[in-house]
């Protein structure tokens, strides 16, 4: 697959080769081709798109110089709202509905001379791991169409992977940005919980949520990060510290750079073949001169619990708002108030949200909240006591990104605790609320990407990128 | 443990959801199965260690911290309005309440 990266395009702009408008009249006529079938974009924004890039063309040559992203046609994830634009969570509740302003993660990138090119789908309100639970349908893997893209980001990553963009934005709640970008062979990061402003991303779990960027190389993240970092007034839980230059820190020098290895995440449960090119990543990091130390994390075996304890609590309150009186869907007919909340609610949601506003509600009401709420939350305490005694041996942890290469599509829909248990390595980062990435590591024999996790320490983004950097295969 | 379909019925009426009989069949099964995964938390003692609590995750520079208490435009009652499915008169509309 031809993808240009960030620096790809600014060159050619820089030596006037090509100008916003042309590429961006490609990425489109990419998009009408392809869309048909990957449905990566749930809504494309063709006009008002032309219009931003044409209106950039004449001074482009000298905008790259001030602007990071100048010129550069980007999509977003339809959770992150959109002014005037429809914004809808992959939900048949939120059909319709354009919101009144538009999210911060997202504002920054058109400030800084990003082209909105459309919305990308998703598992509905960001609940799965293959982007099959989208009320408009799957999307599908441009590596193979017979597999998932993994999710729920998945339209985020398909975009990048299928070169619509050569950068997108998603939201991490378990997994939701390190999983696809494993499954469609990209580079996808979750920042620390704090580092981006969550104003105007549609809340699933609040503890949990985190927006971050897909791109072809870590360079490229590194650049998007630097972009959408930063304090958030509206964001009540953003990080009021400085933003480092995440694209100075990408030199390359692993001198000193100690990366631990946990034996538990290479244990039963894990695909030979990911066992096999994540070791192989690692083994990248020791010939650039890291060390390698075994470490532990002695509550893994626990985390799906946690999570599926904890995500499903926290967005069993965060949908109640979807009741059919401020905004979307309204079931018409019903003949008192409390009617028309649950039938709107029994019309909008899909299945998985149901079941998971279920078990949230379940492990929060009377006589279990302490058994499963208040004990999930003291196993969250330990996880992260874990990770805070293994930053003391090392600077970095590698783990698989996903225990499995790309399945194909309806091969767990059957049963969602199989499709949960996915999730191993990658929620727990959401539960502690540290930065994470997914690296490309080589291809499967069924010509499938695989992916490695590199796990860093709290608002140490510029040294995770730069041992990221090190870890990419090329 | 097995979730009964009075308890189903139960939590769905707890979380504003209005269920068909299939998926009261499907959900019970299914919950029973997820439930009984995450009983495994009981394996560990926890009585020592304090529940996590909400901050922003490792950032230790800020405890609690207050804003200044000035005034800032908000959305506004026409904007907030526009996405309802039905309003009237300034107010959001909803089916009758009392007497209902």
């Amino acid at each position: 697959m031809n993808r240009l990266t960030i620096d790809d395009i600014h060159r050619l702009y820089a030596t006037g080769e090509t100008r916003p408008s042309q590429v961006c009249r490609e990425a489109l006529a990419l998009i009408a081709r392809r869309n048909g079938s990957l449905n990566a974009l749930l809504t494309v924004l063709d006009e008002s798109a032309t219009a931003a890039a044409e209106a950039m063309d004449a001074e482009i040559g000298r905008t790259i110089a001030d602007k990071p992203l100048a010129g550069i046609p980007v999509v977003v994830k339809d959770n992150l709202c959109t002014e005037g634009i429809r914004t809808t969570c992959g939900s048949r509740i939120l059909g319709d509905y354009r919101p009144p302003y538009t999210a911060t993660a997202v504002k920054k990138l058109v400030d800084a001379g990003a082209i909105i090119l459309g919305k990308a789908n998703l598992d509905e309100f960001a609940m799965g791991g293959s982007t099959e639970n989208s009320a408009f349908g799957p999307t599908r893997n441009p590596w193979n169409e017979e597999y998932v893209p993994g999710g729920s980001s998945g339209g985020s990553a398909v975009a990048v992977a299928a070169g619509y963009v050569p950068a997108s934005l998603g939201s991490d709640t378990g997994g939701s940005i390190r999983q696809p970008a494993s499954f469609c062979g990209l580079v996808g990061l979750k920042p620390t919980y704090g580092r981006v402003s969550r104003y105007g991303l549609v809340a699933f779990a609040s503890s949990l949520d985190q927006i971050g960027p897909f791109t072809n190389n870590v360079r490229d993240a590194a650049r998007l990060l630097g972009v959408i970092a930063g304090h958030d007034p509206l964001d009540s839980t953003s990080a009021n510290l400085p933003v480092d230059d995440y694209l100075g820190a990408l030199t390359g020098d692993l001198r000193g750079v100690r990366v631990g290895v946990p034996s538990e995440c290479f244990a039963d449960g894990l695909d030979p073949e990911v066992r096999t090119r994540v070791e192989e990543g690692i083994h990248r990091l020791k010939a650039r001169g890291a060390t390698v130390v075994d470490i532990h994390l002695p509550n893994m075996k626990y985390v799906v619990a946690v999570y599926y304890i904890i995500a499903t609590a926290e967005a069993s309150s965060n949908l109640a708002r979807f009741d059919g009186v401020r905004y979307g869907l309204r079931a018409a007919d019903a003949r008192s108030l409390s009617e028309m909340y649950r039938q709107t609610r029994d019309l909008g949601f899909g299945p998985e949200v149901k079941r998971r506003i279920m078990l949230g509600t379940y492990v929060l009401s009377s006589g279990y909240y302490d058994a499963y709420y208040e004990k999930a939350q003291r196993v969250r305490a330990l996880l992260v006591q874990d990770f805070a005694r293994a930053f003391e041996q090392c600077d970095v942890i590698a783990t698989p990104t996903a225990p499995t290469p790309p399945f194909r599509l309806g091969e767990k829909t059957a049963g969602p605790l199989a499709m949960y248990l996915g999730d191993i390595y990658t929620v727990t980062i959401n539960l502690t609320g540290l930065p994470a990435i997914n690296v490309p590591s080589g291809i499967s024999s069924h010509g499938l990407p695989i992916g490695m996790q590199l796990i860093g320490n709290y608002f140490d983004e510029a040294r995770l990128l730069n041992i990221a950097s090190a870890a990419e295969s090329s | 443990m097995p979730i009964t379909r009075a308890e189903v019925e139960k939590i769905a009426l707890l979380a504003n959801l209005e269920l068909t009989p299939a998926e009261k069949e499907s959900f019970s099964a299914e919950l029973a199965d997820i439930v009984d995964y995450i009983d495994q938390l009981n394996e560990l003692d926890t009585t020592a260690i304090e529940p996590w609590r909400q901050r922003s995750a490792g950032d230790v520079t800020r405890s609690s911290a207050t804003r200044p208490d000035l005034v800032h435009p908000g959305l506004g009652q026409i904007r907030a309005l526009e996405s309802s499915p039905e309003q009237e008169d300034g107010h959001f509309t909803v089916p009758r309440v009392i007497g209902s």
